[in-house]
Order: structure tokens, then sequence, then C-alpha cells
């Protein structure tokens, strides 16, 4: 990438960075790395510095998990300029492999999964209680359009999300439909692996497509397709809910009823994408509330402190090389310090990254990783 | 009078140093200026509002018989008033005077040198096609009501009072709470000196009590005032106590007594210490009066308090307690005003990574204070943990201490720095190591600002007690396993060492805050507030205590954090202020002042609600018989804004030297016609 002059320091308002020291404090990554993204604040505002600074291998090291941009006395956003320095290293190419397959996957798929995209639907064959799946054509009209998520409809550990959030709309006489083939990635992991142009694509494509339908609001299972859609397009027509923000809804207008009860204690795990990114803290918290025999309990950090998976930023394709314990197992054993048996989620990242963290601990028997989705299935 | 007779036009341009020499071509411009119409006199000179700048006006007055000056410098807010002067000294009508604003509307705000040139030009063509018509007004006084309200008993309201007091005016001291005092009275120690809070403090608080001159309205708000300048009517409630103010002793048996005592959360000691439901807030409270709390009180509240009904009248020896006592309203007259409401404390639920809400051993500087405070709910003990009795609880072994908590930060809209911070955290650090010398101390900073007197040596002093200053804000605190320790996530900035600092009890260094009720006295006062949400004073460097509103000044934290040696250097302006326009006893009344045309106005009232002084009232007028509504304009009050003007329909109302038939005509020459 050609670097113009002062190009850092204008697009991220390096100069505006008192050093404070807020970002790294709070960055959950470096218990186990050497990211200290505090320092790159500084350095990049040297433009002979950049590309060696993009060479360094902690800039994958990002969750992008928004902790350092809430935590900013300024209103900088540090993992920003991280995802900038990776861009310059994506366009050269230059990449973790796994990272580079999956970004051309993105592009020819729609997906980064390597996986067709005549494949996209096959998860909504046997849906328990569901007789048709309802497929929205363009310019139809429904109040809900639901965007299932690549992880959600290849990952067949995360179809079960997608199938019971198709149950409890259902059950919850909900008017909906889904995009079917034509649904796309969102771009969020595009734009995290430093593929900023290929983001862009899928937001003029995806908004061609979505504007189209005439629908009341779109509705993501997954908080990244989420934030996406909701802070960073350009032009949607419609307001972006997540999914749980819609099944707090519908339970608070008593349209779901929640029957079957699940004897167990719960600690609900924040999504950074639905949590410290968008804000949204109350609504799974409400839900599992209404869950009969359900008991809750918080982490100590929780909320605006709740502590990153590693599974956002692209990570679910770049590793890091550390050999420090994994957050995602620090959660679950600080869960099993709190007696919980169900470490509740509301992410397909969170479910995976927080579920190889149970079976790397040896902790199948004794407790559970579940989507609020997968939750609510077995309690309607 | 020369002023009668033909217009002989002066005009002065300024070259404000090179501010608008540089810009403007200046001779230029006198030049242009020296050919129009009635222009008998065109001079240039460096700085025109200088002594030998405005002798030049006056020889020319005298000499030329000049009966119109036009200054071109710049804006008329900074030296109308100063070249008024001028013509008054040389004996004409001030408001013969018309400024041509060629530096903040012209050369500051231009390059091109010919094009500012010709803007100078036509903005001094324009003065002087409104010159011609101008007249001459009369400026008139009004007498000044020689006492004070003062808003507030903090120390700045109490140091104002006691000033204006001693001076020999009246002065009605108003405190919201029981007690005056304020927050400094919560203070143990203060910085960089060491005093005791109380000490210092507790005599001036007498003081207020007793001072004849002085009526001190406690646990009293201002509901109401009106009029101007010299002469304000407010009306103030005087909450009722429960409790016979002339009787009550003090004595304090009726809140031993009290079925609630030590179970109601106690505001002075910031919500960590237990009070009654009668109660002192603390024990040198001024006057020292018992009040019932209404919220709390079960005799208040729900009729019954007990079997034998209420245990306070029971212990009461003189029969104090009048539950059947009722708000008083009192109604006062006065001359000036003293708003000193000061400040909240950053509320940490708006910092929720701090953890403060669920974690009593995470606390602000301020119930930091109430902890070591001999007069604290522990005796000034440091412990923490206690039971509901006040017993058990843990000295803490390691302590840390927070900068710039809700200050100097976007992220809770709070971009100011609260000034007192980094110094009172320096202090409780150094009051910690004297109550526990085993202890580890760390103090995480972002920047140190020392900046008064005594300050960095006080700094350098604390350090080497054993303090640790560690250069990062944290990022967020959590609680670790079930006992009290406390992780705070953090980054030594100078070695980029990330860390996870343990700590049992950690000290939030809160800024400072507008009150959250501060809406109530812009609400009365019509007071403006700056960007940080203070009050806004008159001009941040001439007229730091005076506001937009004549009359109301401003003491304390009320217009912006400080400390204490500040705080009470601007009540002593304040007050002094105040005493200049009650000295003197008549104040000027604003001559540029609206005035209507009684044939002309139809009585529709529009002027009456755009008007922001409520200056102007409708009143009725009998026309051969027939009464009709008419504007009337308060000049005291009217402070010549023109937006009555703009609103007037009929074009009744027009504020004098800004007619429609003085400004059109001006207007017209810059090309715009009417």
């Amino acid at each position: 990438m050609s670097i113009e002059h002062g190009t850092f320091v204008q697009k991220y308002d390096l100069l505006g960075c008192i050093q404070c020291g807020r970002c790294t404090g709070g960055c959950p990554v470096t218990v186990r790395t050497d990211l200290n993204v505090r320092r790159f604040m500084y350095d990049t505002v040297e433009d002979d510095r950049l590309e060696e600074l993009s060479e360094k291998p902690e800039i994958w090291d990002c969750t992008t998990c928004n902790t350092c941009a809430i935590r900013c006395p300024k209103g900088l956003e540090p993992f920003e300029v991280l995802l900038g320095l990776r861009s310059m290293r994506a366009e050269e190419g230059n990449i973790e492999p796994t990272a580079r397959d999956a970004l051309e996957s993105m592009f020819n798929n729609g997906n980064p999964w390597g996986k067709p995209a005549a494949k996209r639907c096959d998860w909504m064959q046997d849906i328990d209680g569901v007789e048709n799946v309802r497929i929205l054509e363009p310019g139809e009209k429904a109040d809900v359009l639901v965007h299932v998520c690549c992880t959600a409809a290849y990952d067949p550990r995360i179809m079960p999300l997608a199938k019971n959030l198709a149950r409890v709309l259902d059950a919850a006489g909900v008017d909906y439909g889904f995009i079917g083939e034509e649904e796309k990635h969102c771009g969020s992991e595009a734009r995290r692996l430093g593929e900023e142009g290929l983001f862009e694509y899928f937001d003029e494509e995806n908004t061609e497509l979505l504007n189209q339908y005439e629908v009341n609001r779109l509705v993501t299972l997954s908080p990244h397709c989420f934030n996406s859609f909701k802070s960073e397009y350009t032009n949607l027509s419609m307001p972006v809910l997540h999914y749980t923000q819609l099944v707090a809804e519908l339970i608070e207008d008593k349209k779901l009823e929640l029957k079957n009860e699940i004897a167990s204690s719960v600690v609900f795990h924040d999504p950074c994408y639905l949590g410290k990114k968008n804000l949204v803290f109350d609504e799974p918290r409400y839900i599992l509330s209404q869950i009969p025999g359900m008991e809750t309990a918080e982490f100590f950090r929780s909320k605006e402190r709740s502590l990153c998976c590693e599974g956002g930023g692209g990570k679910m394709w770049v590793e890091s090389e550390s050999k420090e314990q994994r957050l995602a197992e620090t959660r679950i054993a600080d869960a099993q310090e709190l007696g919980a048996k169900i470490v509740a989620v509301a992410c397909p990242f969170c479910l995976l990254t927080l579920e190889d963290a149970l079976k790397v601990r040896g902790l199948e028997e004794e407790m559970r990783v579940a989507d609020i989705l997968e939750l609510l299935g077995e309690s309607l | 009078m020369a002023e009668n007779y033909r217009p002989k036009i002066g005009v002065y341009v300024c070259h404000c140093g090179i501010n608008i020499g540089s810009v403007v071509d200046v001779p230029a411009v006198v030049e242009y200026a020296s050919k129009l119409p009635g222009v008998a006199v065109s001079r240039e000179y460096t700085y025109m509002c200088s002594d030998p700048g405005q002798n030049l006006i006056k020889e020319d007055i005298e000499k030329e018989e000049l009966n119109r000056v036009i200054v071109a410098s710049c804006s008329p807010r900074m030296h109308e008033p100063t070249f008024r002067k001028t013509l008054k000294e040389a004996g004409i009508n001030p408001y013969f005077l018309e400024m041509a604003n060629i530096r903040e509307q012209c050369s500051w705000v231009h390059e091109d040198r010919d094009e500012a040139t010709e803007k100078a030009k036509k903005l001094i063509e324009a003065s002087v096609a409104k010159a011609l018509l101008l007249e001459a007004l009369e400026e008139k006084e009004v007498d000044v009501i020689p006492s004070c309200l003062i808003i507030g008993a903090g120390i700045a309201g109490i140091q104002a009072a006691l000033d204006i007091a001693e001076a020999g005016f009246k002065v009605y001291l108003v405190e919201k709470t029981p007690s005056v005092g304020g927050h400094m009275a919560q203070l143990d120690k203060t910085f960089p000196t060491l005093d005791c809070s109380a000490c210092i403090l507790t005599p001036k608080m007498v003081d207020v009590a007793n001072h004849p001159n002085i009526e001190l309205m406690t646990y009293s708000q201002l509901e109401e005032i009106s009029g101007y300048v010299g002469n304000f009517k407010a009306k103030i409630r005087k909450k009722a106590r429960y409790v016979n103010f002339d009787t009550c002793t003090g004595c304090g048996v009726c809140a031993e007594n009290c079925r609630l005592a030590g179970r109601i959360p106690s505001e002075f000691d910031e919500f960590i210490g237990m009070r009654g439901a009668i109660y002192l807030p603390f024990p040198q409270a001024v006057p020292a009066k018992y009040t019932i709390d209404p919220q709390r009180c079960l005799q208040l509240t729900k009729g019954k308090c007990g079997k034998e009904g209420p245990a306070c009248v029971e212990a009461c020896g003189p029969g104090c307690i009048d539950f059947e006592q009722e708000d008083e309203i009192v109604e006062i007259e006065c001359g000036t005003v003293i708003v000193a409401t000061g400040y909240d404390v950053f509320d940490c639920r708006r910092k929720p990574e701090y953890g403060w809400e669920e974690n009593a051993n995470v606390m602000t500087g301020l119930e930091f204070e109430r902890l070591v405070s001999a007069s604290g709910p522990t005796g000034g003990k440091p412990i923490l943990g206690r039971d509901k009795k006040g017993e058990g609880g843990y000295e803490p072994k390691k302590v840390a201490f927070i900068h710039c908590v809700g200050s100097r930060d976007k992220s809770v809209g709070n971009e100011y720095c609260s000034r007192v911070c980094c110094m009172y955290l320096a202090k409780q650090a150094h009051l910690i190591r004297d109550k526990l010398p085993e202890a580890e101390i760390t103090v995480f900073y972002m920047d140190v600002r020392a900046f008064g007197k005594g300050f960095e040596e006080f700094y350098d002093r604390v350090r080497r007690e054993g303090i640790r200053y560690v250069r990062g804000n944290p990022s967020e605190i959590y609680r670790k396993g079930d006992d009290h320790t406390m992780v705070i996530k953090v980054e030594d900035t100078l070695t980029g060492t990330p860390l996870e600092y343990e700590a049992d009890l950690v000290v939030l260094g809160v800024g400072l805050e507008p009150r959250s009720d501060i809406r109530e006295i812009i609400d009365l006062f019509k007071l403006s507030q700056s960007t940080d949400g203070f009050f806004l004073e008159a001009h941040p460097k001439l007229r730091p205590v005076d506001t937009a509103s004549d009359g109301v000044f401003l003491a304390g934290c009320c217009q912006g954090p400080k400390d204490i040696p500040d705080t009470v250097a601007q009540a002593k302006g304040a007050a002094s202020s105040a005493l200049i326009l009650m000295a003197y006893g008549k104040v000027k009344v604003e001559a540029q002042v609206s005035v209507v045309n009684p044939d002309e106005c139809r009585g529709c009232g529009f002027c009456v609600e755009v008007c922001p002084f409520g200056a102007i009232e409708l009143v009725d007028e009998n026309r051969m018989g027939n009464i009709v509504k008419v504007a009337l304009v308060n000049e005291a009050l009217c402070k010549g804004c023109g937006s009555c003007a703009a609103a007037c329909l009929s074009g009744a109302i027009q504020p004098r030297s800004f007619k429609d038939e003085q400004i059109l005509p001006q207007i017209a020459v810059l090309g715009v016609k009417p």
C-alpha cells in the first residue's frame, strides 16, 4: 500500500492520543501476547515506520473486542490502527495462508468457510416442528428478514442455532423469512482481516439485495453481522436487530412462551460485538431470566468488563503463537469457580471458542456451553 | 449644543498594532473615509484605545466641533465602553459613537489585502450612514438595595457572606441542606498544607451564624427571583425541620432514641456512615439544630412510630419536636446576588468498568475523606468491610489511587481537567501512609498537574514517603475470588508493561461536575453554561465573577472546578463586585433599550413571549374610553437585545440606536436593498 504523508495520523487522529495507557491496560490479549496497542498509536505517527510496523506479528493478535475504544478518554479507536496495518499486508497478499483462503472464499463463495453458495440452505432440512421454511424473494413483504450468518449456515456445530431461531420465530407467530442462497457474508471478518476493499464490496452487494425486501427489520444471528449491518454499512434502509433483542421483545409481549424447565445454573458470557461494541447487555440476561428453573449468576468480569473469547477480529483464521492460557479457558475456569453448569453465549464464535476451551479443560461432564438459541429451543 | 447642528463626523481608523494594519491598507481607508458625506476629520493611529489615541479624538471634538465619532477598530464588545467614555469626557453625548468592526469581522478573517481594504471601507461607509441618524440617549441610574442574597453556604458562600457583612451590608445566606459548610466540611485535611479542614472552616461557619448582618437560612431553597440589578425580589422556602428551631439545644438525645438511628445512610458521610431519621449532619454542624428527614421518618411517612409513639418526642426535654410544622415562605428584597452553589463529584456509575457500585472497597475520593476523618463512620481508622453493627473489617494492605476518574475523559462527556484530583490524591496517599505505615501504596496517573503554590513541593514529599507513582491510567477493575482482592488492569506506560495489579482498597480520584440540580438555578436566573456545563462567566479573563445578568455574580466551583484557595479568592472577588454596586448605591441602566410606540402597538404580546429578560409586559391603556392592551418596557430589565423588535409585527417596538430607520440605511450601504 502506498502511504501518503500523514495518512495514519489523519485517519486515526493519532495526535489526539495522550498515551494514558487505558487501551493497553484494558486489552485482554496482553496477558498472552506481545501486543501493545498504545505503542502502535505512538509509533504509527511516523510514516516511514509503517512498513516495518505492519510486519510485526502481534498486529494479528488483536481480537477487535473494542475494549481499547470504549476506554479511550479521547474518543479514539486504537484497534483500527492495527486493522490499517493489516490492510497494508493484505494488499500485498502477504498474510497467513489460512486467512488468505478465507478471504478468497469470501469473494468466490460469499462465505469464509470454503463452502459453495449452493449449499447455504442445507441447514434448513429437518427442523423440528417447522414445516416450511420460508425464503423471501426480493421485493416480498414480511415483518422480519433473518440473516443467518455464514458460520451458522455451514458449521455443523452452529447449524442448530439457525434451526432453533426458526422454531422460536414460528412458535411466536412472527411473520418472517430467510434470504436463501443469495445470502452472503456480511463482510465483518473481511474488514478485520485487513481487506477493506472486500468489505466495501459486501456492503454494496448486500445493501442492493437487502434494500429490495419490504421488511420492517433485519435480524441477525451473529453479533458480528449485527454490528456490520447496523454500524458499518453505509446505506442500509432498515433497522437491524440482534436476535436477542427480538426474542426479548417477543417474550415481553407474551408472544413467546417458555414452558420447559431447565433446572440448571447459567452464567452469561457477553459477546464483545453485542456488548462492548453495541452496548446490548440487558436483553440476553432478560431472556435467560425468563427460562423456567434457570438460576443466573454473573462473572466478576461482565458487561463492560467482559473478557473476550478471542473469536473475533479474524482470529478464527489466524492463530496466536502464545503458549499462555487462552482467554476462553480463563473464562471457563471463571465459570467453573462460580459453580455454573451452563455458560450461555449469543454468538457463533463465542460458542466455538468457549466449547473448545471446555474440552481442553476436560469439563464436558460437568458443564456445557450453549447459545441462548439452544436453551430457548429446549425450553419451548 | 453642538449635537443638534448639522452632523460633523470624525472617523478614526485603528491599526491595532499589526492586527488590522497588516491586512487592511489603513491609509487608503482613511483617505476614502475623508470623502464620505458629513465626515469632517479622518485619521489613523496605531492604538486608538491608548491614551494618546483617545486624546486625538478629544482634541478633534473640541477643535473641530465634531458631533459624531466613528471608531473603526475592534468589536464594540471590546472597546465601545472605552470610547463612549472618551466622548463623554469631551462633552458630547456618548451615544453619538459608532464602532466599525474592521478587526474581528475583517482583518482577522481575511487574507487578501485588496479585498479586506475594500470591505473595511464599506463597513466604515455603512457606519457613516448610521451615524448621521444617531440620537442622543440619556443614561439613567436606579438605586441599589443595600443587601446581597447568597445561594449556597459552602466555603465560597460563607466567605462572600462574611466579607459583605463585615463591610456593613446585609446578607441573606441561603443553604439547601440543614448545615452550612458544603464539601469542605467533609474533607479531612487540605492540600498542600495538611491543615485540618474542619479546624479552619468551623470558625467561619460559626461566624456566619452569629454575624448581625447575616440572616442565615439553612434547609432553605430559593423558589423565585424577579426584578433587576439593584432591585431583586426573592421568595425563599424554609423547609420544615419538624423541630422547633428556637428551642432546640442540639443536645442530640432525640437522635439517640430515634427508632431508625444508625439505619439511614448519611449524605454527609457519602453514604458510608449512618444516621437516624432525626439527625444533625455532622457534629460541628451550624446551626446545631436537629432536622427530621421527612422521606424516612416513620411518623411522617407512615403516621405511626412504634407502639408508644415517636421516641424522639418522648426523649426531647424541651419538647421541640413538632410534626405539624409546615414550610415557610420568606420574601426578601436585595440589590445583588451571589450564586455559590458548588459542585457534585463525578458519579462513578458512569464508569462501570471500575466496579465502584458493587464493591465497597472501591471508593471515591470523597468517600475516602470520610473514611479517614476523625468525625467519620470509623472515627478515622482506615477499616473496610465492617458488618452492619460496625464490627469486624480489615485494614488494607495494598492501596491504589487512580487519577482522572471522570475528568479529561470524552467517554463520559467531561473533557476538562478537574484541577483538584492530582493534589487531593497525593494528600490522601500521604494520609493513608500516615495511618498504615506498612501498606503498599501506589498511585496510577497519566499526568501530575501540581501547578499551585506549594503543590510540586508537596508532590515531591509524598513520593519520598514511600508512595509509588506508576504512569498509566487503569482500564478496568474487577474482583478476584471471594475475598476483597481487586485486580486493576493497567499498563505501566513508561516501561510498556501491562499489569494486573492487585489491591484491597482502590480510591478513585473522581473529578468535579456541575451539580445535578444546576437546572433549577439556570431557570431562576437565566444563567448560561459553558461547554463543560458549569456556569458561564461574563468574560473568561476580565470578568470572571460576573454573569450576563447584571448584579448576579458567581463564586466557587459552580463556575468551574477549583481548589479552596481559588474558591476563597473568587468568593472575595464576587463579594467585592457586589459591594461596588451596594457601596455606590446607584447603578446605571442600559440606555440602548427598547421603546414602544403605543399608537402602533396592537397588544399582541409576541414581544412579551420572546423577551429573554422578562422586561416587557402588556398594560391597559385608555384610548378615548376604550381600554386596549399595549406593550410596556421595563427599562431597568431590558438589555437592548432586539428580540422584541424582530418579533414585532407592526414595528411598534424598537431598540434605541438600532431602530429600523437607523440600521436599514446602514445595511443598504453594504449592498442590501431594504
